[in-house]
């Protein structure tokens, strides 16, 4: 009878999970399929669309959308007959995981929680209200698939565009320490590569690894030495209302002011100086290019893990010799986190401003106690005359 | 909840086909479970009736465990929630296990774990600094810990992390990626709502205890109303689900949470913040109670004026809230069961797993509250709760002296403008 086939077949489907990489199915090559309208942007940038933040929102959604190209494909590759009577439910699908990037977009550029909420709700009940019989294990493959792609990408971007408002320096320095990395890398194996680092990426070399960390380290340094003279790149970006614009204006923090620093007596021999002349941010900047050489590849062998997993050559065809965006942006993966937590936690401070809004804000019992407290505060500090604690 | 779909109508060849693979596919848990006590209690009894009561006593004693808990205070509370969630991890990350076979994967099952306890880390750690601030201040090493909490919550995720990828062998990376992405979205799952779920609890217990009721009274009205008149089926994923149960439950629970909110409202223990006392060292629910659970006056629009016959109700301004509290768990809390039915067709199981006779799992009790902890705490922070004080004051330590004395000043005249301080403060 005809369910005994199917059930063979759904079986076959089961069994494809667990049988070695060897015997799954090739998955064939995408053509170019970057869609016309990003095309067109990209093609006559007006002034407007080459600010960073614009960018990254580009890269985002293209990312996701070379991702989630690559979980139909896979299970194209099954290639089970009725497999193929699902091509009108995956065009469902796409419908829905086109939804859930618009979703996550819409909800980044708002930074609305209640309206991203929303949506997100709206997003699950159609997800459950298109499910279809025979068909929910793909369904949730992919439901799960959308999640972990969103996790990945848009988190990473938002952190992104969070370093960027702290200030253009915390952008440029970690991207290009990472390319840097690479392409140190690449160049120091190709000239004195000779012992392999893993066997996951064949091509990688310890030389090459530590070629390119002392490379990258050296990098950055003098790199931030340029940027941290301009305000232009240190100032944090802030929206100024008259004038409807981002302006970089500021006067530069403690971290970018020239400092002297005395060397240490064994360097000194060897550089004939005593002191030199440095910006605090140099020895940030050396923390950040350590970060992007030692763990930034891990991001690299992630996505080399994941092509051979899934049995792709490139993400995608979009740039031509590289692959798609994801191949140049693998290794950022885990360095906008990083950065983002390492200003979280050693440099920035909370907002003045935005301190006393939210002060301002609470009921007036609440006012009430925490002036007694921030009270205490100072003049334990000494920044307030013991005389107030008279008058309560 | 979904009930167990043993016996259905209109059910299709590939159903019953999944039904004989049980044994092939996926070791299906089907040994009685009843407690032998039960068991002798109900001997006469044939097996149809006797699943019921089963089922029936269980949902009592759960409910009745449910009030215990609230009984002993937040403390357990928070614990229960974590061994909760600990419990519903562990049940998903079995079931990869068993559909993927991939128990005996390297360093797989340590790798989970070890994700759980770095997510849970990060967030009890951002719980903990946000509403034991004094605490934590005192004790030295706590203090560290927390001022460089985000940075150390990384760096033993990026351990795991590294750790995954070092773990990739030749021939089974699919199925190694397949169980990393297992790994992140339970997690999203389970421990995002679990903690949502605690952040509501500090809000006051009310807002814990007001949602998680109106899901579970859905259910049983929803059952109880589709027992009685259910005719029209909802969703072809659940056949049992009618749309009489749909729509009873839902009335049933907007007037339940209603009732239930009224009699809660006029307890200082369930209303008020939940606050860490330092010097008793100890948790304390005392407080003034806030508008919100003030009785008001209100106009009945004139329409109910004459079907109920007052022109005023004294109600508290929170049952406007719950109304819309109830209005959540009864539209989109069913989704949760049809997605949790869904998943549990896909992968051929018939519960989650064997811990509650009679009900299965734990994620089976609640798979509708996914969602509903969310809910809470995005309406919460959209509609009710300013700012944290203490998590002000926290962020006001770290400023500079000067920004701190520029601060104090404008609160203090602020203040002084609402009539809060005397005026013979000095500047």
């Amino acid at each position: 009878p005809f369910w005994y086939k199917r059930r063979k077949e759904s079986e076959r489907f089961g069994e494809l999970d667990l049988k070695n990489d060897t015997d799954i199915p090739e998955v064939h090559q995408p053509t170019d399929r970057t869609p016309e309208i990003l095309r067109k942007p990209l093609s006559g940038l007006s002034y407007r669309y080459t600010k960073p933040k614009y960018l990254v929102y580009l890269i985002q959604v293209k990312c996701f959308h070379e991702i989630i190209t690559i979980g139909y494909r896979v299970y194209h590759s099954y290639d089970l007959p009725w497999f193929r009577t699902l091509s009108k439910n995956v065009k469902n699908y796409k419908y829905c995981i086109a939804r859930f990037c618009l979703f996550t977009a819409i909800r980044i550029t708002l930074h609305n929680m209640r309206m991203s909420f929303v949506l997100y709700c709206t997003g699950f009940c159609m997800f459950v209200l298109s499910l279809v019989k025979r068909h929910y294990r793909l369904q949730f493959y992919m439901f799960a698939w959308t999640h972990v792609t969103l996790l990945i990408t848009v988190t990473q971007s938002h952190l992104v565009i969070q370093n960027l408002f702290e200030g253009m320096i915390w952008f440029l320095v970690p991207i290009s320490s990472v390319i840097c990395n690479d392409i140190a890398a690449y160049i120091f194996g190709f000239f004195f590569g000779r012992t392999p680092l893993i066997k996951l990426s064949p091509k990688k070399t310890w030389e090459g690894f530590i070629g390119g960390f002392f490379i990258t380290v050296l990098f950055g340094f003098v790199f931030a030495y340029f940027l941290a003279q301009y305000q232009y790149f240190v100032c944090p970006v802030e929206y100024n209302s008259e004038t409807n614009q981002f302006a970089t204006e500021c006067e530069p923090s403690e971290l970018f002011q020239l400092q002297k620093y005395s060397i240490p007596s064994l360097l000194q021999a060897l550089l004939g100086r005593e002191t030199v002349t440095l910006y605090p941010f140099q020895m940030h900047s050396i923390a950040l290019s350590t970060f992007a050489s030692l763990i930034g590849p891990f991001g690299g062998f992630f996505a080399s893990g994941f092509k051979r997993a899934f049995k792709i050559k490139d993400f995608a065809d979009t740039i031509p010799g590289h692959g798609g965006i994801m191949d140049r942006f693998d290794c950022q993966y885990l360095m906008a986190t990083f950065v983002h937590v390492y200003i979280t936690s050693f440099i920035r401070g909370p907002n003045p401003s935005k301190l006393l809004k939210q002060l301002l804000v609470l009921q007036p019992e609440q006012q009430l106690n925490v002036y007694k407290a921030l009270k205490l505060h100072l003049i334990e500090k000494g920044l307030l005359p013991p005389s107030f604690s008279l008058r309560g | 909840e979904s009930e167990p779909e043993n016996k259905l109508d209109g059910e299709t060849a590939s159903d019953s086909e999944s039904k004989s693979e049980f044994g092939g596919v996926v070791p299906a848990p089907a040994v009685d479970d009843t407690p032998e006590v039960l068991n002798r209690a109900l001997s006469n009894l044939s097996s149809r009736w006797k699943n019921w009561w089963v089922r029936g006593i269980l949902t009592l004693a759960m409910i009745a465990f449910f009030f215990i808990i609230i009984y002993l205070g937040p403390m357990v509370l928070m614990m229960i929630v974590m061994c909760v969630q600990i419990k519903c991890f562990h049940e998903i990350i079995t079931i990869g296990y068993n559909v993927y076979h991939s128990y005996e994967l390297p360093w797989f099952r340590t790798l989970s774990w070890y994700f759980l306890l770095c997510v849970n880390y990060f967030f009890y750690g951002e719980t903990v600094t946000d509403y034991f601030f004094t605490l934590v201040q005192r004790e030295e090493p706590l203090r560290i810990l927390s001022k460089y909490h985000r940075f150390i919550s990384f760096a033993l995720y990026l351990t795991g992390f590294c750790m995954f990828v070092l773990s990739l062998v030749k021939k089974h990376y699919r199925l190694q990626f397949y169980m990393f992405g297992w790994t992140h979205v339970t997690l999203l799952i389970v421990v995002t709502q679990s903690h949502l779920i605690i952040h509501n609890l500090f809000e006051g217990m009310i807002w814990f205890i007001v949602p998680i009721s109106c899901v579970i009274c859905n259910d049983i009205m929803a059952y109880m109303f589709g027992f009685f008149f259910g005719r029209t089926p909802l969703i072809k994923l659940s056949p049992k689900k009618t749309w009489e149960g749909f729509i009873g439950g839902f009335f049933a629970t907007v007037v339940f949470g209603l009732l239930l909110s009224y009699v809660m409202s006029g307890y200082r223990c369930f209303i008020c913040p939940v606050e860490f006392n330092n010097d008793t060292n100890s948790f304390t629910v005392d407080c003034e109670p806030s508008e919100l659970f003030q009785l008001q006056e209100y106009n009945i629009p004139l329409v109910i004026q004459s079907v109920i016959g007052w022109k005023t109700v004294r109600m508290y301004p929170f049952q406007i809230h719950s109304i819309a509290l109830s209005t959540f768990a009864s539209l989109i809390g069913p989704f949760g069961g049809f997605f949790a039915s869904g998943f549990k067709r896909a992968f051929k199981i018939k519960d989650f797993a064997n811990t509650i006779p009679g009900h299965g799992g734990i994620m089976d009790r609640f798979d509708c509250q996914y969602l509903m902890a969310t809910f809470v705490n995005v309406y919460i922070a959209s509609f009710i709760r300013g700012p944290n004080p203490s998590r002000l004051i926290q962020q006001f330590l770290t400023l500079r002296p000067d920004q701190q004395l520029h601060i104090f000043n404008t609160l203090k005249a602020h203040l002084i403008d609402k009539g809060m301080l005397a005026s013979s403060e000095d500047a």
